[in-house]
């Protein structure tokens, strides 16, 4: 029978099936942080179960890390208490540990992609919704709870009812200065927050297939913003190449033999999906978004809607509230809306690609004076590669502050925090009411957008700039 | 987890749709090390709020709490479940829940009822008419009612049949899969020797 890609991958990995009953489902990685961990562990301990695969696990601290002053204790005895709780339990479980300090420490979705550990046609499944991300590699790849990062931990297994799938065909190319993450916010404005719920979504089609990993990654860590179960990509050469030669890739025969099971992985011809969404890339335009979740997106050149602007009752009173929250006059241009604080970085948009698009808008400029730019890659591995390539001096020239690897600015809970009111331009994943820190304002959107916002003082394009660049003084050409 | 099959307590409307795990409980309180004590973070910035529903005495010991479409959206945190949970309430009655969440409430023991959106209305339009009127979720019957006589609200609710089964006799799930352990075996001989590993022996 004709199976779409999200079908291989799950058939293969079913365990046990029985009528009435979800399937059993084995996890082939298992990733683990410290803020959604401590639990389950203790669960284990009580039980007195072992964690049965180990060597499928790999643990590391991003969440509640600092950016700043990396390399002293923790000054937050609560947060120092969790931190140094994973360190314990992975010691105590045999699970391998990349601690703050450590060269491979960083967020867990950059960390996975980057050892070589995430593969085409893989389970893989974290404490932490945008695990989504790893489907860029033809994984199917979701977030779990804490009960779940026990069930996990103690089987390798879990127990799931087979999801529907969707695919989502994007026809064109991307216009140059629109990214994928324009696009992904574009999508879930057009679907809502609750469009791809029950669905293993496949992005396909030739924008996607012109897209390179890092890309792919920031529109399937996306996924669960629109509701779905997972997001995943067909492996193409694109994926090979980004894996071959990584740590834990497959070496010599394996690799033959692994690339020749990973080219099978794509959804067959007759195969049908539950659902079809197609949308044209050449028809989009940065996108950035005004309200208080991610479906409440408009184009840059938009301006902020007003409640009567929606027909559906309940998008209405949530255009009223997050108006409210967000201190906006509907009417007022995106691109009038002053910014204080503006965030590259985290598992949508912390990876070297995203860093060396935001230095090639910054180099030469200067951050807008009232603006602050805060920097912070991925992982250790993706700083020491920008500071290699200058891109760190480019950022502190410019009045940026660069930092320590971690989710920093993405959720307020680690001292990267906005203050009340302070509103910020981000390139991570949610604008919610509070996520970047208790009464902050989050306009989400891409790299480029990110970088030219800095400098312009309010929501920009690198095309707002050319006026303000001083002749001989560089630019983004 | 213990067996849960009918509970009666007092309906919370809450009148919002899209309410993210971040507002059910702010990533600055998932410090803990523990399953309890996120009572305090619950929904913890509109607690500031003098007229927001959980501050009105009369739904100080409220128990079901009924709200909009997309209930538990975003991030992943079971920490949600456990501040509800810790906080006193034992259901949530929402028109839609967003997956992670619903799977977390049914291994962590709250029952997330799902009704068609106008008997949500319903609901709410009854609870706001006669605050502290309670609410029944009978997990047995799959039905929710609220009030009493003429005028109450009655309608069956949406829960799959393996998670109720479970909340009914109050399993657990690592003790089911341990015993398929013999499948998992099995299926572990299968795996292609290419598949990576964390550790290397």
């Amino acid at each position: 029978m004709a199976k779409t890609l999200a079908e291989k991958v799950w058939d293969e990995h079913v365990v046990r099936t029985a009528p009435e009953e979800p399937d059993l489902l084995y996890i082939d990685l298992h990733l683990i942080h410290e803020v959604t961990s401590p639990q389950a562990f203790d669960g284990l301990r009580l039980a007195g179960r072992p964690v049965r695969r180990p060597d499928l696990t790999l643990a590391t601290a991003d969440h509640n890390v600092p950016t700043l002053d990396f390399d002293k204790p923790i000054a937050d005895p609560v947060s120092r208490t969790q931190v140094e709780t994973l360190r314990r339990n992975a010691e105590e479980f045999g699970v391998r540990l990349h601690p703050l300090g450590d060269v491979e420490q960083g967020i867990v979705h950059v960390v996975g992609p980057q050892l070589g550990l995430t593969q085409p046609g893989m389970t893989i499944v974290c404490g932490d919704s945008h695990t989504s991300t790893h489907g860029a590699f033809g994984a199917i790849a979701f977030g779990i709870g804490t009960s779940e990062v026990e069930h996990v931990l103690a089987t390798q297994t879990l127990m799931q009812a087979k999801p529907k799938t969707m695919a989502v065909t994007i026809e064109g190319s991307l216009p140059d200065g629109v990214t994928a993450k324009d696009l992904v916010l574009t999508l879930i404005a057009h679907t809502g927050t609750g469009g791809g719920q029950g669905y293993i979504v496949e992005y396909r089609g030739p924008a996607i297939d012109e897209l390179s990993m890092e890309a792919r990654m920031t529109i399937c860590n996306m996924s669960i913003e629109w509701g779905a179960k997972a997001g995943l990509i067909a492996p193409d050469q694109t994926t090979f190449d980004y894996i071959q030669g990584r740590p834990e890739a497959p070496k010599g025969e394996d690799w033959d033999a692994a690339v020749a099971h990973w080219q099978t992985l794509v959804t067959d011809d007759d195969a049908v999906f539950d659902k079809e969404l197609v949308l044209d890339a050449s028809e989009m335009t940065p996108f950035v978004t005004w309200g208080t979740n991610p479906g409440q997106g408009v184009p840059l050149g938009a301006s902020v809607p007003a409640p009567e602007d929606f027909e559906d009752p309940g998008d209405r009173v949530a255009a009223e509230k997050a108006l409210t929250y967000m201190g906006l006059e509907a009417g007022t241009p995106m691109r009038e809306i002053p910014v204080d604080t503006v965030f590259v970085g985290s598992c949508t948009n912390g990876r070297i690609e995203d860093l060396r698009l935001a230095a090639e808008v910054i180099k030469g400029r200067k951050v807008a004076e009232d603006t602050r730019l805060l920097v912070v890659p991925g992982s250790v591995r993706v700083r020491l590669q920008a500071e290699e390539e200058g891109l760190d001096v480019i950022f502190k020239d410019a009045g940026g502050e660069w930092r320590g690897a971690g989710c920093s600015m993405c959720l307020g809970m680690n001292p990267d925090q906005l203050a009340p009111e302070e509103r910020s331009a981000s390139t991570s994943n949610r604008n919610f009411e509070g996520r970047q820190g208790k009464g902050g304002r989050t306009h989400l959107v891409s790299i480029p957008v990110a970088a030219a916002t800095a400098v312009r003082g309010r929501l920009s394009s690198p095309a707002d700039l050319d006026d303000l660049v001083p002749a001989g003084a560089g630019g983004s050409n | 987890m213990d067996a849960f099959t009918s509970h009666t307590g007092v309906g919370v409307p809450l009148r919002r749709s899209n309410v993210d795990t971040d507002q059910i409980i702010p990533a600055v309180y998932l410090k803990r090390v523990t399953r309890t004590g996120f009572e305090d973070g619950l929904f913890a910035a509109w607690r500031n709020d003098p007229d927001f529903v959980l501050n009105n005495p009369v739904y100080a010991g409220g128990s079901v709490l009924v709200a909009g479409p997309d209930f538990g959206t975003g991030s992943s945190r079971e920490h949600a479940v456990w501040a509800l949970q810790n906080y006193g309430f034992r259901a949530v009655i929402s028109s839609r829940f967003a997956d992670i969440f619903r799977g977390n409430s049914g291994k962590a023991g709250l029952v997330a009822a799902q009704v068609d959106e106008k008997v949500v209305q319903r609901i709410w339009d009854l609870l706001e008419a006669a605050p502290g009127t309670t609410v029944t979720v009978d997990l047995e019957a799959r039905t929710v009612r609220a009030g009493e006589g003429e005028g109450c609200v009655e309608a069956s609710f949406d829960i799959d049949d393996y998670t109720r089964w479970r909340l009914l006799e109050g399993l657990d799930d690592i003790g089911i899969t341990l015993g398929h352990e013999a499948d998992i075996t099995t299926y572990e001989g299968s795996r292609p020797r290419w598949k990576p590993a964390t550790i290397h022996s």
